[in-house]
C-alpha cells in the first residue's frame, strides 16, 4: 500500500475537511490561474518602487564610482558587505528547509520548501550584486574567475578567501536553481494541463515536457535525495567561506575560529526569519492557511528560538575569548563595541538576536501569529546590526589610533540597501503569480497520512487510545484552522 | 478489430490503483506505464522497474569536479606561475579544499541533473507526451496497450472492479498534441 498511517498522537500537515487530490491542485493554484487581487498590485507597486530606488542607486554607483558611498580609508567595507552578507544568510534557510529536512523526512517541509527555496535564489541574487556593485569596475567582474588572459599567466589568487566566496556562492546559486527547477517540473505540468491556449504553450515550453510516469518519478525522487544530500554540506560551506572572508585577516574581532559555526547559525537564524516573515503574509492572503498549518509555524519558531541562542552563545564566548586571550587588541575591539560610539548598533544586535528568540520558550508567543510575524522581523533587523557591528566596528578603531575614523552612510548606501529589499519583493511577487507557491505534488503525499481528515477517520475507526486520542485533541487546540467542533469530533 | 491503441484506467485513490495493477497482473495483462500526480512509493517494485543508476553516474560526475578542481589548483598555483604569499608553498593544499569541494558538488549537481533531464528526454520546448490531461491533477491512471492486450471487456471488468472512476479505450496515443 502506498499510504500508511502515521501515529495518531503527532499533530497534522494539513487540516480541513473533505480536501480531495483536485481541491489540493484548486488551492494552490488560485493565485496562479487568476488575476492578482488589489493587494498585489499594492505590493508589486510598493516593491517595484524599492526596485527602482536600487537600479537608481546603483546606476549612480556605477557612474560615479565607489566614491558614491561612505567608505573612507580606514572602513574600507561597510554597508555593501553587511548587506551581502544578510542576504546570504537569509537565503540559507530555503537550503536548509529543501535539503536538510529532507534529509531527516521532516514531511513539514512539503508546504514550505518551494516558497523557501524560492526565497533563497532571490536572496542570493540581490546578494550577488552587491558583490558586482563593489567592484567599482562591474565590467570586469570576470577577473574574479581563473580564465586565461594576456597579462602572462597571472591567476587569481586561490589563497584568498574572496576567490573562494566567488566559487562558494556561484555554486551555491546554480546548484540552489537547479534543485528548485528540478522539483518544480511536476507542478508546472499541473498547470499546462488545466491551462489553454498561449498560457498552455508557455507552461509546456517550461515543463519540460514532464509526464509523470513511473521512471520519471522514480528518478525525480533520486535526483531529489542526492541533490539534498549534496546541498547539506554546500549550505553549511557557503557561510563558512563567507565567514573566512574576516576569519581569515588579522584584524581585531574578526580573526577568531569561533567565526564558520557562528555564522552558519546566524544565516539559519535569519533565513528562518525571514521564510516566518513571508509565509505568514503568504497563508493569509493567499488562503493557504489548511497547508501551511500552526505546526509549521511553531517549528519554524523553534528552530529560530534555537539558532538564536547559538548565535547568543557564539557572542558571549566572543566576549569570554577576548579577555581571556589576554590580547589587549581582542579586548578593546570588544569594549569599543559594547561601549564606543556604536554602543547603540551592539545593543540592538544584543537585544534583537539574544533577548527576543527567548521569548519563543513561551508556547502562548511562539504560536501566536501577529507576535511571530514582528519577531521575524525583530530577529532580521538584529542580524542585519550583527553583521553592521562585526565589519564596522572592528574596523574603524583598530590598530593605530591616529587612523581612526567614524563611518556615515550616505544616500547611495541606503539606497541600494532599501532597495534591494524592494527587488527581492518584486521577485517573490512575481513567483508568486506564476508559479505556483506550494509544492503541489509533494503536499498531495500528504493527504493519505499526516493530514486531519486522516486522522478523525482512524478516531472514528475506533481502535485508536482514547488517551492518545485526547493527547492529539489538547494539541490541536492551538490551530487556528481547527474549529472546536473539528476537535471533539475525533472523540465522538 | 477495434481501433483503441490504449486502455486507461484513472483512479482517485493511489490505493486504488495499487489493486487496480495487482489485478492485471494477476491476469497476466502487461502494463505500459503509470501516470500519477505524485510518486507512489513501491510502485517500481510492483512493476518490475529496476532501481535508478543516477547515484552512480552523480559519483563519477562528483568525481571529475574533484579532479577537475585539484588539475586547476594544480596547474595554476604550483605549475604555471608559483607564487609564494606569506612565506607559505606554492602547493599550499589546505587553500585548495573550499574552491576543490565547490568544484565537485557543482559537477556533481549539473551532471547528475544534465543525465536525469536527457535520460527522460525532459527539455524546454519538448512537447508533452501526456494520455490523460488529470494525470497531473487528481487522477492515478494506468496506461495498458491494447494491442498486446486483446481482451479489452477483461482489462476494463478488472479496472473497475479496482475502483476505477473512469476507463478510457484511446484511439491515439496522446491527447497533449493538438
Amino acid at each position: 500500500m502506498s499510504s500508511h498511517n502515521e501515529s495518531i498522537i503527532r499533530e497534522p500537515l494539513v487540516t480541513g475537511q473533505n480536501i480531495t487530490y483536485a481541491k489540493v491542485t484548486n488551492d494552490i493554484l488560485v493565485p496562479v490561474e487568476n488575476k492578482p487581487n488589489k493587494a498585489w498590485w499594492i505590493g508589486f507597486t510598493l516593491a517595484v518602487l524599492g526596485a527602482l530606488l536600487w537600479l537608481f542607486s546603483v546606476s549612480y554607483t556605477f557612474w560615479f564610482g565607489i566614491g558614491a558611498w561612505g567608505l573612507n580609508k580606514t572602513v574600507g567595507w561597510a554597508w555593501d558587505i553587511t548587506d551581502f552578507v544578510w542576504w546570504v544568510g537569509i537565503g540559507h534557510a530555503g537550503t536548509l528547509i529543501s535539503a536538510v529536512l529532507l534529509l531527516f523526512r521532516q514531511n513539514w517541509r512539503n508546504s514550505i520548501n518551494r516558497s523557501a527555496e524560492a526565497m533563497t535564489i532571490f536572496a542570493v541574487i540581490c546578494a550577488a550584486t552587491y558583490v558586482v556593485a563593489h567592484m567599482g569596475r562591474p565590467w570586469l567582474a570576470y577577473w574574479i574567475f581563473p580564465l586565461p588572459n594576456q597579462f602572462g599567466s597571472l591567476w587569481v589568487n586561490f589563497n584568498s578567501p574572496l576567490v573562494w566566496d566567488a566559487f562558494a556562492i556561484s555554486t551555491y546559486f546554480t546548484v540552489s536553481l537547479v534543485f528548485w527547477y528540478t522539483g518544480l517540473l511536476p507542478d508546472i505540468a499541473t498547470v499546462r494541463d488545466r491551462a489553454t491556449g498561449l498560457r498552455r504553450r508557455i507552461y509546456s515550453i517550461f515543463s519540460f515536457g514532464w509526464n509523470g510516469s513511473v521512471k520519471t518519478w522514480q528518478r525525480f525522487e533520486i535526483v531529489s535525495l542526492i541533490l539534498a544530500g549534496i546541498s547539506t554540506p554546500l549550505v553549511l560551506s557557503v557561510h563558512t567561506i563567507v565567514s573566512f572572508d574576516f576569519a581569515t585577516s588579522v584584524i581585531p574581532g574578526w580573526h577568531t575560529t569561533i567565526f564558520p559555526p557562528y555564522f552558519v547559525a546566524g544565516a539559519i537564524f535569519s533565513g528562518f526569519a525571514m521564510v516566518q516573515t513571508l509565509l505568514l503574509i503568504m497563508r493569509k492572503v493567499l488562503n493557504f492557511e489548511n497547508y501551511i498549518t500552526m505546526f509549521h509555524i511553531e517549528s519554524m519558531n523553534k528552530i529560530i528560538m534555537t539558532t538564536g541562542s547559538i548565535v547568543g552563545v557564539a557572542y558571549l564566548t566572543e566576549l569570554f575569548i577576548a579577555w581571556y586571550s589576554g590580547s589587549e587588541y581582542e579586548m578593546y575591539a570588544f569594549e569599543n563595541r559594547i561601549a564606543g560610539p556604536y554602543w547603540w548598533a551592539y545593543w540592538a544586535m544584543m537585544t534583537c538576536n539574544v533577548i527576543s528568540p527567548q521569548l519563543f520558550w513561551f508556547k502562548k508567543i511562539r504560536t501566536s501569529i501577529p507576535i511571530s510575524w514582528v519577531l521575524s522581523i525583530v530577529v532580521n533587523i538584529g542580524m542585519w546590526f550583527e553583521r553592521f557591528v562585526i565589519i564596522v566596528t572592528s574596523l574603524h578603531r583598530d590598530y593605530l589610533p591616529s587612523s581612526w575614523a567614524m563611518f556615515y552612510p550616505t544616500w547611495t548606501d541606503v539606497g541600494i540597501f532599501v532597495g534591494s529589499i524592494g527587488l527581492f519583493f518584486t521577485l517573490f511577487l512575481l513567483f508568486l503569480r506564476v508559479l505556483p507557491g506550494i509544492a503541489i505534488a509533494e503536499v498531495k503525499l500528504l493527504l493519505n497520512g499526516p493530514s486531519y481528515q486522516q486522522k478523525l477517520k482512524l478516531a472514528k475507526e475506533g481502535h485508536q487510545d482514547p488517551e492518545q486520542v485526547a493527547f492529539l485533541q489538547k494539541s490541536l487546540e492551538k490551530f487556528d484552522t481547527v474549529s472546536e467542533e473539528e476537535i471533539k469530533e475525533l472523540s465522538k | 478489430m477495434s481501433n483503441t491503441k490504449y486502455i486507461l484506467g484513472s483512479f482517485e485513490h493511489p490505493d486504488d490503483l495499487m489493486d487496480g495493477i495487482d489485478k492485471l497482473q494477476k491476469a497476466n495483462i502487461s502494463i505500459y506505464d503509470v501516470y500519477t500526480p505524485m510518486p507512489i512509493h513501491g510502485i517500481e517494485a510492483k512493476l518490475g522497474v529496476p532501481p535508478s543508476r543516477l547515484p552512480i553516474a552523480a559519483f563519477i560526475f562528483g568525481l571529475t569536479g574533484t579532479l577537475s578542481g585539484i588539475s586547476l589548483l594544480y596547474y595554476t598555483q604550483y605549475k604555471d606561475w608559483p607564487m609564494i604569499i606569506g612565506g607559505k608553498p606554492a602547493a599550499a593544499l589546505p587553500d585548495w579544499v573550499p574552491v576543490t569541494f565547490e568544484l565537485t558538488i557543482l559537477f556533481c549537481a549539473l551532471g547528475m541533473v544534465a543525465t536525469y533531464y536527457f535520460r527522460n528526454h525532459l527539455f524546454p520546448g519538448r512537447a508533452p507526451r501526456v494520455m490523460d490531461l488529470r494525470a497531473t491533477d487528481d487522477r492515478f491512471v494506468v496506461a495498458i496497450d491494447a494491442k498486446e492486450n486483446s481482451n479489452h471487456e477483461e482489462i476494463e471488468s478488472l479496472l473497475k472492479d479496482a475502483g476505477a472512476v473512469d476507463v478510457l479505450h484511446n484511439e491515439r496515443k496522446y491527447v497533449s498534441y493538438e
